[in-house]
C-alpha cells in the first residue's frame, strides 16, 4: 500500500539547535501512528513543518505520492493534513458552530448552514458535540472533539493530534482513543504525538521515536514495549519503579488545614470545606483536572491568596498570609507557571537563584548588593542541582525548560525546608529532568521536609506519593493511603464520581 | 523572505538596529525636506555644521539637553517598570508652577530661596505623576491616559495662573508673571544659556539611578517588579510601594526640568507652550533610546538635543516652520518602536 504521506529527509535548523535531522517517516492510511519523544526531541518542528508553520532547510514531503510544497496551513488543509493543536485555537465567546464556519462556511448564515454537515459528522465518528453551545462553556476534552471536527469539515485525511491527552482526565482520554479508533476504521491516518507511553502502546499501529531531532527507531505496536520505548526516547534503561517505600504514618505534623473555604480570581466559590493534615516526611499528592480548586488551594498556602474561612496551621502556628514571611519559616513554592511567576525571565540564573534572599547577607551589606556574593551563590548552586547553562550571567530565559525549573529548585529548596508546595513540578519536563526533580523531593522529605504536590500526572503522584487526595470543584476526596485506590478509581473521582 | 525568530539579542545588534532606525528616520525625513524644495544633503549638512562645528551650536545642544536628560532618566525608570508615563510634559510643567509659587510668594531668605525652588518643583512634579500612579493602584485607571490628560490640565493651570492670579503686576499687555529675582535664577555657564548647574545635577542623577537599579535591593526590587510582576507577588514584594515610588521619582525628575527651565532660562511663569516646546514627548524618544538604563540617557539626551537644536537652525536659516521638529521626533520615534521587530526576529532570505 502506498503511503499516503511522506518525509524524506527533513532537516530544519534554529540558531544553535538542528530540531530536525534527517527525518523520515511514512504515515499509511488507516493507521495511528505514534510520534514520540521526550521535549526539543523535534516533535514541535516537526508538526510546524507538515502544518505549514515552518519549512524545512532540507528534505522532502510527499503527499499520495507526489512531491508537495506546504507554505502555509492553507496549503496543508488543502492535501489533507489537518492539525489538532495541543491548545485549542477557538474564539470562545463564539457558539461551537460559528467556529467551524470560521473558513468553510457559506457566505450567507454560515453558522447555520453548517449544523447538518456538523451533525454528520459528529455522528459518523461518536464526537458528541452541541453546534450551539458556546465554547467556553466547553470542557477541555470537548473543545478538542471541536478541532477534530474542524479538521474533518475541511477534508483531512490525515490528522495530527498534538499531545491531546495533556489536559484531559484518564475517562476523557479514553473518549478520545474511542474517536481515534472510529476514524482510522473509516481509513483516516493519524498521526498521534505523546511522551505518555502507556497511551501510546494502548492506541497506535506504529511507533516513530524521535531523539534529538533524529528518528532513533520505528517499530511496530507488537515490538513495542514501555521498556522498549522509554530507553529509545532517552538513549537509556529507564525504571519503572514506585521511588518511595517509607511510610511516615505517626510523624509529627506539620501543615493542618481545617474547613478551607476561597474563592478564585472571579469571585467563584473555588475550595469549600478542604480539611487535611500533613505531615513530616510525607509526601500528599493532590489530583485533580485542572480549574478544579488546585491553584486556589497552593495560592493560600503560599500566602498568595486570603481564605474566606478556615483554620490553617503550620507547626502548630497560625500560617502567615504574607509569601515572603512564609519563605522565612520554611515553606518552598515550586510554583505552576515557572516562567511569568517563578523566574523573572529577564534576569540572569545568578539573580534568579537570588529573588529570595537577595536583601539580606550575604548577599547584601546594608541596601547594596555584593555582586561578588551572587556569583559565590550562584555558582554553587548551579553546581549542586548541575543546572545546564551558558553563564552565571545568561537571563534565565534562555535556558530550557528543564534548567529553568532546576533554578527555582535550588533556590527555593536552600536551606532546610519545613514545606515544599509543589505544583506540576514536572510539567514538560525530559525524562532526565523529571528524575532530578523527583530525586530531590524525595531527598528532601528524607530530611524532614513535607511535601504537598500538585500534579496532573496519575503515574507520578502514584510514584511519589504516600497519600493522594482528589480535588473536585473545590471538595476533597481523601485523602486516601496510595495502594487502596486503582488508577481506574483516582480518574472516577477527578470526575465527581464516588470511588 | 520571512523572519525566524531571536533567542537573544547581543548588545551589538541592539545597537545596529537602533542605529539602522535612526538612519532609516532620517532617509525619511529627508523626503519631507524634499517636499519642501530643499536638498536633503544640503539640510543635514547646514544642521550638523551649524550645531556640532561651532561653539553657539554646542550650547544650543547642551541647553536642550538638560530637560531631556532629566525627564529622560526619570522616564527610563518608568518604562523599566511598565508604568507609562507619557505625562511628563504636565509633571514638567507642575515643577514650573510650584518653583514659580515659592519664587514669587514665599518670603524667604534669599540663600534659601532657589534651593527652595528646586524642593518645591520636584515635590511638584513628583505629586503629579503620583496622582495618577494613586489612581491607577486605587481604581485601576490606565496610566497611559490619566498621564496623558493630565498634561492638559497642567496646561490650562498654568495658562490661568499666568492670565489671573499670577500676572505680574508691571508687565502691561503681556501674559506672564512678574520676572524672578536675580538670587532666584540659575547661574549660566558665562556667555551662553546653559544652566550649568542643572546639567551636573542631571549627570548625577543619571550616575544615582544608574547606581540604584543595579546595585542596591530597592534597585532589585524595582527590577523584579518591573520586569515580571507575577514573580514580585510570587515573592511578596511590596508592588504597590515600588510602583509608587517609582512614579514620585520620574515625576520629581520632570519637575526638576521644569525648575531648570523657569530659573535658568525663562525667569518667569510664561505661557506653557514656550516653556518646554514639548520636551516630556521628547523624552520618551531619549528614554527608549536608552533601553532601560538610566546611564545611557547621557548618550540619548544629546542626541536628541542635537536634533531640536537642529530644528531651530533649519527654522531661522531656511525658513522652515518649526514643527519640522515634531515630525523629526515623531519618525525617529516610529522608526524605533518598529525596529524592536528585529531585536526579537532575524530576517531571513529565500524559502
Amino acid at each position: 500500500m502506498p503511503a499516503l504521506l511522506e518525509l524524506k529527509n527533513i532537516t530544519k535548523r534554529f540558531p544553535g539547535v538542528v530540531a530536525n535531522d534527517g527525518v523520515s517517516l511514512e504515515v499509511y492510511p488507516g493507521e495511528v501512528l505514534a510520534l514520540l519523544g521526550e521535549n526539543g526531541a523535534g516533535k514541535s518542528t516537526l508538526v510546524s513543518i507538515l502544518y505549514g508553520l515552518y519549512r524545512p532547510d532540507e528534505g522532502e514531503i510527499w503527499v499520495e505520492g507526489r512531491p508537495v510544497r506546504i507554505a502555509s496551513p492553507m496549503d496543508a488543509l488543502r492535501l489533507g493534513i489537518g492539525l489538532v493543536p495541543q491548545h485549542p485555537t477557538l474564539v470562545n465567546c463564539h457558539t461551537v458552530a460559528e467556529n467551524l464556519a470560521l473558513g468553510v462556511g457559506s457566505p450567507l448564515l454560515p453558522a447555520q448552514r453548517i449544523v447538518p454537515l456538523v451533525e454528520r459528522i459528529s455522528q459518523g465518528y461518536g464526537l458528541q458535540l452541541d453546534p450551539r453551545a458556546r465554547v467556553y462553556q466547553l470542557s477541555p476534552g470537548e473543545k478538542q472533539r471541536v478541532e477534530i471536527v474542524r479538521a474533518l469539515l475541511r477534508g483531512a485525511k490525515v490528522l495530527i493530534l498534538d499531545e491531546p491527552t495533556s489536559v484531559l482526565t484518564p475517562q476523557e482520554a479514553e473518549a478520545l482513543f474511542r474517536v481515534m479508533r472510529e476514524l482510522r476504521a473509516a481509513g483516516k491516518s493519524l498521526v498521534f504525538i505523546s511522551h505518555k507511553l502507556e497511551e501510546v502502546l494502548s492506541i497506535a499501529d506504529r511507533c516513530t521515536v524521535l531523539r534529538r531531532g533524529r528518528v532513533v527507531g520505528s517499530l511496530p505496536r507488537e515490538e513495542a514495549s514501555k521498556a522498549r520505548l522509554a530507553e529509545l526516547m532517552v538513549g537509556r534503561t529507564v525504571s519503572f519503579e514506585r521511588k518511595r517505600r517509607s511510610n511516615p504514618g505517626d510523624s509529627p505534623v506539620v501543615l493542618e488545614v481545617l474547613n478551607l473555604h476561597a474563592r478564585s480570581s472571579r469571585n467563584l466559590p473555588a475550595l469549600r470545606g478542604v480539611s487535611f493534615a500533613l505531615h513530616r516526611g510525607e509526601i500528599l499528592g493532590i489530583a485533580g483536572v485542572a480549574g478544579n480548586g488546585q491553584s486556589e488551594l497552593v495560592e493560600v498556602l503560599a500566602g498568595l491568596r486570603n481564605p474566606t474561612a478556615g483554620s490553617l496551621r503550620l507547626l502548630g502556628q497560625p500560617l502567615p498570609a504574607h509569601p515572603a514571611r512564609l519563605f522565612a519559616l520554611g515553606v518552598a513554592h515550586i510554583p505552576e507557571d515557572r516562567i511569568y511567576m517563578g523566574t523573572v525571565p529577564s534576569m540572569s540564573v545568578a539573580e534568579n537563584l537570588a529573588l529570595r534572599t537577595f536583601d539580606r547577607p550575604p548577599l547584601a551589606r546594608g541596601a547594596l548588593l555584593d555582586p561578588a556574593a551572587f556569583l559565590a551563590q550562584a555558582e554553587a548552586r548551579v553546581r549542586e542541582y548541575a543546572i545546564a547553562t551558558p553563564s552565571l550571567h545568561t537571563p534565565s530565559r534562555l535556558l530550557s525548560g528543564g534548567n529553568i525549573q532546576k533554578v527555582i529548585l535550588a533556590r527555593e529548596l536552600a536551606g532546610k525546608p519545613q514545606l515544599i508546595l509543589a505544583v506540576h513540578p514536572t510539567y514538560g519536563l525530559d525524562i532526565g529532568a523529571t528524575e532530578q526533580v523527583h530525586r530531590v523531593l524525595l531527598e528532601k522529605t528524607q530530611q524532614g521536609a513535607a511535601v504537598l504536590l500538585v500534579s496532573e500526572d496519575l503515574e507520578e503522584l502514584l510514584s511519589l506519593c504516600d497519600r493522594i487526595g482528589v480535588l473536585y470543584r473545590g471538595w476533597l476526596k481523601g485523602p486516601f493511603a496510595v495502594g487502596s485506590l486503582t488508577r481506574e478509581e483516582i480518574g472516577l473521582l477527578m470526575t465527581g464520581g464516588e470511588a | 523572505m520571512r523572519l525566524e525568530p531571536l533567542a537573544h539579542a547581543s548588545p551589538w545588534r541592539m545597537l545596529g538596529v537602533t542605529l539602522a532606525a535612526l538612519g532609516l528616520a532620517f532617509v525619511l525625513v529627508g523626503g519631507v525636506f524634499v517636499a519642501y524644495g530643499q536638498n536633503p544633503l544640503e539640510v543635514y549638512r547646514l544642521m550638523f555644521t551649524g550645531t556640532l562645528l561651532e561653539a553657539r551650536g554646542w550650547q544650543e545642544i547642551l541647553r536642550r539637553s538638560i530637560p531631556l536628560l532629566l525627564i529622560g532618566v526619570g522616564l527610563t525608570l518608568a518604562f523599566r517598570t511598565q508604568f507609562y508615563n507619557i505625562g511628563a510634559e504636565g509633571q514638567l510643567l507642575l515643577g514650573v508652577v510650584l518653583a514659580a509659587g515659592v519664587a514669587l510668594f514665599l518670603p524667604l531668605p534669599a540663600p534659601l530661596s532657589l534651593p527652595a525652588m528646586v524642593l518645591a518643583g520636584a515635590l511638584g512634579g513628583a505629586l503629579w505623576c503620583g496622582l495618577a500612579a494613586w489612581l491607577r493602584l486605587r481604581f485601576s485607571v490606565n496610566e497611559i491616559l490619566s498621564t496623558l490628560m493630565l498634561n492638559y490640565v497642567a496646561q490650562s493651570l498654568v495658562i490661568f495662573l499666568i492670565n489671573g492670579p499670577w500676572r505680574g503686576k508691571d508687565v502691561r499687555g503681556y501674559i506672564y508673571s512678574d520676572r524672578f529675582a536675580e538670587y532666584q535664577q540659575i547661574p549660566l555657564w558665562p556667555g551662553s544659556s546653559v544652566h550649568w548647574p542643572t546639567l551636573l545635577l542631571g549627570v548625577l542623577l543619571a550616575l544615582l539611578l544608574q547606581f540604584l537599579l543595579f546595585r542596591t535591593t530597592l534597585g532589585f526590587r524595582m527590577r523584579i517588579v518591573g520586569e515580571n510582576p507575577g514573580a514580585a507577588r510570587y515573592l511578596g514584594l511590596p508592588q504597590d510601594r515600588v510602583l509608587l515610588l517609582l512614579a514620585l521619582i520620574t515625576g520629581g525628575m520632570a519637575g526638576l526640568a521644569g525648575v531648570g527651565e523657569i530659573a535658568g532660562i525663562h525667569h518667569r511663569l510664561i505661557e506653557p507652550s514656550q516653556l518646554s516646546s514639548g520636551y516630556g514627548f521628547t523624552a520618551i524618544i531619549v528614554a527608549w533610546l536608552a533601553r532601560g538604563h538610566p546611564a545611557l540617557v547621557l548618550l540619548t539626551a544629546p542626541l536628541m538635543g542635537l536634533v531640536l537644536a537642529g530644528g531651530d537652525l533649519l527654522k531661522v536659516s531656511l525658513n522652515m516652520p518649526f514643527r519640522i521638529v515634531d515630525v523629526f521626533s515623531g519618525v525617529i520615534l516610529f522608526c524605533l518602536i518598529g525596529s524592536e521587530l528585529f531585536l526579537r526576529y532575524r530576517l531571513r532570505w529565500g524559502r
